[in-house]
C-alpha cells in the first residue's frame, strides 16, 4: 500500500456486468453498522428482516473490533471487511441474474419510490471488498466518497470537491435512447428534437465550486458557466417581474440569448401551531378562530414580494403543485383565508380576522376573561443579523389584530430540540418532497406521527381523528378520482382547523445560455444532464466575443506609476543636491 | 539556543493541551453528539436507533469528559475527549465526519493557500517598505501628507470591496484575468495575479502608515546624523541603516505570521475559488464538524507557537545585542 494514492496507482482494473446481486448487495448495506445509513430506521419498519441483519451485523462487528483489538490496538481503525453474502436477508432474494425480489411488511406502494433514491443504487461486493484493504483510508481517501463506483452515463474522472469535479462518458454505458415522448408543450419547446440519440449528449461536464454568488453570476455572464440560478443580489439584473406577475428576462440578458425556465417546487415553507400548546393548539373552537384568524392576517403574498422577489407562491393546503392532489384555481382556493375575486383567490379583509379573533375570546388582542395583551410566541432560527427584517415583518403580521409576538431566536440545534420536546407554540418549517405522491405531505398532519409522541415528522403535533382515519386509506391507494376525494377532504380539515399557516412554494429560477439545449427543471430527479446538449462552436464565438482583453488600463497605469517614480527620483536628485537647510531650532 | 528552543517547545505541550480542552468544552456545550449526528444525518426520518449508530461508528458513543463507570485511569482515557485528542499530538487527525480524511485535506490545500499567501507577504513587504520609505524620505512634504492620507484611506476599506470591486473591474470589465478559478503549476500565475495584487493593495494602507511611523522614529536618531555627517546618500542612510534599525519591530509583525500563512484567507479564497484551507475551519463550524474544528485549532495553535519561537530567533539574526538566555 506504500506505493498507492489513487485508483490509477494499482495495475489491475476492470469491469463487469451488474446484475441482482449487486442490488441485494446494497440493500443489507443499509444494515452496516460502519455505514452511515439514515434511511435504515424507516426501512426497517417495511423490509422484513432488515432490522434483524442490523441486529446481527452489529453482533459481528463488535466480535471483529475486539478481535481486531487485540491484534492492532483499540486506535486502529482498519477494521476487517464484513462479506454481506454471508449474512442472509430474510426479505430480499435474487430471483435470477437480472431479477430480484424485495418483501415487505403490508402495503407501501410508496416503497417504489425509495427504489430510485441513492441509497438502492448498486454496490459490487468487489468494490466493497476492495476498500475495506487495510491502509485504503489512511490519509489517502481510498474509498467510496472519493472514488464512487456505478454504471451510468458518466464516469467522475477528476474529484477534487474542493475545486472541481469532471464527469466523463462512461464507455461501458448500456446506451439509453433520448425519450421521444414528452410532457404537453416539450414539443414545441425543441425538447423532443433530439428524440432517439442515444444519451449522453455531452462527452464531459466539469463542475467548478464557486462558494460565492457573486464570482459565481459574473462568470455566467461572461459564458464560462453554462447554467445559473438567480441570487436575490442579481435578481433585478436578470428578471423584471411584469404587472401580471409573470417574470420577464431583462433586455441585456436577451441580448446575450440567455433563457429563462420557472417551476414552482415541491416543497412547502409552513408556520405551524403546536396543537400541543394550551392556547393556540387542539381542535377547541376558540384556538381553531384564533388560528384561522392569524392565517388571515399573515400575508404570504407580500412576504413572497419582499424577502423571495416575488418568486413563489401562497399556499392553500399541504400539497405543492406538481404533486397529484393539488387543485389549482378556484377548485383550489382555501376559503378560510381567501376569497374569490374577479378570477382570482384574495386574502380576505383584515376586519374579518379580528372578527375571528374577537369570536375566539380575544377582541382587539385581549383576552375577554382577564383583559391582559394576547402574547404569542414564535420559534425560529437565527442565523444572523440579516434576519432581523424577517423577524420585523412576522411583528408586523400579528400587530394587525393587535397581537404581540415575541420571537424566541436561537441556533438551529436548540430549534429541533424544542421541536422535539413539543416546547414550542408557533414556528416556521419546511419540507421538501421525498418523492412525487401526496403521502408525503399529508402525513406530515397525521396524528400518529406527532413528533412530540413518536418522533415522527408531524413537527405541529396536529390531530384530528376523521384526517388520521382518512389518511390511512389514502396512503396506500391508487391515484385516481376516489383518492382524490379522500385528499379534497382531508385538505378542507385541516384548511378549517389550520394547524399551519399556509406559507409558499417557493418557484426555481433556472438561466441557461443560447447554447445549452434539452433542460427542463425536474424536482424529483437529478438525472437530466444526461440529456442536455450544447453547441461548442457558439459557445467558443460567444466567450471570445464577451471577453475581449482591455488593456488600455494596464497601459496607463503603468504610465502613472513611471511618472510617480520618474518625479520621485527627480525630486531626490534635487534634494541630494540642494545645500544643507539652516537649523529651523530657535536661537 | 538549542536548550532554549527545546525549552520552548516544552512550554508548549500544557498550552497546547489547554488550547484543546478549551475547543472541546466550547465546542461541546453548543452541540452535543446527538446533534452533530442529526446534521449529518438530515433533518429527516431520523430514529434514535440511527443516531446511536452514527455515534458509535464515530466513537462519540462515550462520555465526553470522565466515564464515571470506568475503573481507575480508564475513568479519563476511556471518553470522547482523550481518545480524540491524544492522537493529535502526534499529528494523526483522523477522519472528518463526512468521511474524508483531515491530514489528506490540510495537506492538499495549504499548497494552494500557500501559492497566494507567499506573494502577497513577499511582494506586500516590499512594496510597504518601499512606500514607507519614500514617505519618510520626503517627510513633511505635501507628498508624505497626501500619502498618509491614501493610507488612512485604503486601511478604511473592506477587504471585501476591494476584492468585488477588483474582480468587477480587472476580471469582468477589462477581463484582464479570470474572475475566480484556480489550477496547479505555470496556470495558477493567471488565478493568483489579481488575489495577490488585491491582498498586496489591501494591505499597503495599515502596514505602510506603520513602517512610516517606526521609520521616522529611527531616522531622528544620533547613527543617522552620523552617517549623514559621513556623506552617505540618503538612500545608503535609508536602506543601509534605517531599514536594518527598524526590522525587530517590523519582524515581530511579520515573523509571527509566516507559519500562519498555511492556515490561508477565508475572504479572499472564497471569493476567488481558491480551494486551500482559509475556509475550511469555518465549514466545518457550520457543519458541526468537531474533528475538522479541533485539528484546524490545534494546528493553529502549533503554527502560532512555532511563529513566536521563529520570531525570537529571528531577532537575534538582525539585533547582535539579543540574545538567548
Amino acid at each position: 500500500m506504500r506505493r498507492k494514492f489513487t485508483l490509477a496507482d494499482f495495475p489491475d482494473q476492470g469491469t463487469r456486468e451488474l446484475t441482482a446481486e449487486d442490488y441485494v448487495y446494497q440493500i443489507k448495506r443499509l444494515a452496516h453498522p460502519r455505514v452511515v445509513s439514515p434511511i435504515f430506521g424507516h426501512m426497517s419498519e417495511y423490509i422484513v428482516g432488515l432490522k434483524e441483519l442490523g441486529e446481527r451485523l452489529q453482533a459481528e462487528n463488535r466480535r471483529l473490533a475486539a478481535e481486531h483489538a487485540g491484534r492492532y490496538g483499540r486506535a486502529d481503525r482498519n477494521l476487517p471487511w464484513i462479506d454481506l453474502r454471508e449474512h442472509p436477508l430474510e426479505g430480499v432474494a435474487v430471483v435470477d441474474r437480472y431479477t430480484y425480489r424485495v418483501l415487505i411488511k403490508g402495503a407501501y406502494p410508496q416503497f417504489v419510490f425509495w427504489l430510485a433514491m441513492p441509497f438502492f443504487a448498486p454496490m459490487p461486493h468487489e468494490a466493497d471488498r476492495f476498500y475495506a484493504q487495510r491502509g485504503m483510508s489512511d490519509g489517502r481517501n481510498l474509498n467510496l466518497d472519493w472514488y464512487p463506483v456505478g454504471t451510468g452515463h458518466y464516469m467522475l474522472v477528476e474529484h477534487n470537491p474542493n475545486a472541481r469535479m469532471v464527469l466523463e462518458r462512461n464507455p461501458h454505458f448500456r446506451g439509453e435512447p433520448y425519450p421521444d415522448e414528452g410532457a404537453p408543450g416539450d414539443a414545441a419547446a425543441g425538447l423532443l428534437a433530439d428524440a432517439g440519440k442515444t444519451a449522453p449528449l455531452v462527452d464531459r461536464v466539469v463542475y467548478t465550486r464557486e462558494k460565492e454568488a457573486i464570482p459565481y453570476w459574473n462568470k455566467f455572464l461572461q459564458g464560462y458557466y453554462d447554467q445559473s440560478g438567480i441570487s436575490s443580489d442579481s435578481f433585478d439584473q436578470a428578471v423584471r417581474l411584469d404587472l401580471d406577475g409573470e417574470a420577464r428576462l431583462t433586455p441585456e440578458m436577451q441580448e446575450q440569448g440567455i433563457w429563462l425556465r420557472t417551476s414552482v417546487g415541491t416543497t412547502t415553507y409552513y408556520l405551524a401551531f403546536n396543537f400541543l400548546d394550551p392556547v393556540v393548539g387542539g381542535l377547541a373552537e376558540r384556538a381553531r378562530k384564533l388560528r384561522q384568524a392569524v392565517s388571515i392576517a399573515v400575508d404570504w403574498e407580500e412576504f413572497i414580494s419582499i424577502f423571495s422577489n416575488g418568486r413563489g407562491i401562497a399556499g392553500m393546503g399541504p400539497l405543492p403543485p406538481g404533486i397529484f392532489g393539488y387543485r389549482d384555481g378556484r377548485e383550489g382556493l382555501n376559503p378560510v383565508v381567501y376569497e374569490w375575486v374577479d378570477g382570482a383567490p384574495r386574502r380576505k379583509p383584515i376586519a374579518e380576522a379580528r372578527q375571528l379573533l374577537a369570536e375566539a375570546g380575544y377582541p382587539n388582542g385581549r383576552d375577554a376573561a382577564t383583559g391582559q395583551p394576547l402574547v404569542l410566541y414564535l420559534d425560529t432560527v437565527q442565523r444572523g443579523p440579516s434576519d432581523k427584517p424577517r423577524f420585523d415583518w412576522y411583528r408586523r403580521q400579528f400587530a394587525k389584530l393587535d397581537i404581540q409576538l415575541e420571537i424566541r431566536a436561537t441556533d438551529w440545534n436548540r430549534f429541533q430540540e424544542k421541536i422535539r420536546a413539543g416546547n414550542t407554540q408557533l414556528f416556521f418549517l419546511g419540507w421538501n418532497a421525498d418523492y412525487p405522491d401526496p403521502e408525503n405531505f399529508m402525513f406530515l398532519l397525521n396524528g400518529p406521527q406527532a413528533r412530540a409522541k413518536t418522533g415522527g415528522e408531524n413537527a405541529a403535533n396536529y390531530q384530528n381523528p376523521e384526517y388520521d382515519r382518512l389518511f390511512e386509506r389514502m396512503k396506500n391507494m391508487a391515484n385516481g378520482p376516489e383518492r382524490q376525494a379522500i385528499i379534497d377532504r382531508m385538505t378542507a380539515i385541516a384548511r378549517a382547523d389550520a394547524p399551519w399557516v399556509w406559507g409558499f412554494h417557493p418557484k426555481d429560477y433556472s438561466l441557461g445560455h443560447g447554447w445549452l439545449y434539452n433542460v427542463k427543471p425536474n424536482h424529483m430527479a437529478r438525472n437530466g444532464l444526461k440529456f442536455y446538449r450544447i453547441d461548442p462552436q457558439l459557445r467558443e464565438a460567444k466567450r471570445r466575443e464577451w471577453n475581449q482583453p482591455v488593456v488600455w488600463p494596464l497601459v496607463l497605469l503603468a504610465v502613472v506609476l513611471a511618472a510617480v517614480a520618474l518625479a520621485g527620483v527627480r525630486a531626490y536628485r534635487r534634494r541630494e543636491r540642494a545645500a544643507a537647510r539652516p537649523s529651523q531650532r530657535p536661537a | 539556543m538549542t536548550a532554549y528552543i527545546v525549552r520552548r517547545i516544552l512550554y508548549a505541550i500544557p498550552i497546547l493541551v489547554g488550547v484543546n480542552l478549551v475547543t472541546f468544552v466550547l465546542f461541546f456545550v453548543v452541540n452535543t453528539p446527538d446533534d452533530m449526528a442529526r446534521l449529518a444525518l438530515g433533518a429527516k426520518r431520523v430514529t434514535p436507533e440511527a443516531i446511536e449508530k452514527w455515534k458509535i461508528e464515530r466513537g462519540y458513543d462515550k462520555p465526553l469528559l470522565v466515564n464515571t463507570a470506568a475503573a481507575g485511569g480508564r475513568a479519563l482515557t476511556d471518553t470522547v475527549f482523550f481518545e480524540k485528542s491524544v492522537r493529535l499530538f502526534v499529528f494523526d487527525f483522523g477522519n472528518a465526519d463526512d468521511g474524508r480524511n483531515i491530514g489528506h485535506e490540510i495537506r492538499t490545500r495549504m499548497w494552494p493557500s500557500l501559492a497566494l499567501a507567499v506573494p502577497v507577504l513577499l511582494v506586500g513587504l516590499a512594496v510597504n517598505i518601499t512606500f514607507a520609505m519614500s514617505l519618510a524620505f520626503f517627510r513633511a512634504t505635501p507628498y508624505d501628507f497626501w500619502g498618509v492620507v491614501l493610507c488612512v484611506a485604503m486601511m478604511s476599506i473592506s477587504t471585501l470591496f476591494y476584492i468585488i470591486g477588483g474582480q468587477y473591474l480587472v476580471s469582468k470589465l477589462w477581463s484582464l484575468v479570470p474572475i475566480s478559478g484556480y489550477a496547479g503549476g505555470v496556470d495558477a500565475v493567471r488565478f493568483l495575479a489579481l488575489p495577490v495584487v488585491i491582498g498586496v493593495v489591501g494591505g499597503i494602507g495599515g502596514a505602510s502608515r506603520w513602517y512610516r511611523t517606526i521609520f521616522l522614529e529611527e531616522i531622528g536618531k544620533d547613527y543617522v546624523r552620523t552617517a549623514r555627517a559621513k556623506g552617505l546618500s540618503e538612500v545608503a542612510v535609508l536602506f543601509g541603516h534605517v531599514l536594518r534599525n527598524a526590522l525587530i519591530p517590523i519582524l515581530t509583525g511579520v515573523v509571527v505570521v509566516i507559519p500562519l500563512l498555511f492556515m490561508g484567507s477565508l475572504v479572499t479564497e472564497s471569493f476567488f475559488g481558491i480551494p486551500g484551507l482559509g475556509s475550511y475551519t469555518i465549514d466545518a463550524i457550520q457543519a458541526q464538524d468537531f474533528a475538522v474544528v479541533r485539528s484546524m485549532v490545534f494546528l493553529g495553535s502549533v503554527l502560532y507557537i512555532a511563529g513566536l519561537l521563529l520570531t525570537d530567533i529571528s531577532y537575534t539574526l538582525v539585533d547582535p545585542r539579543v540574545r538567548f538566555e
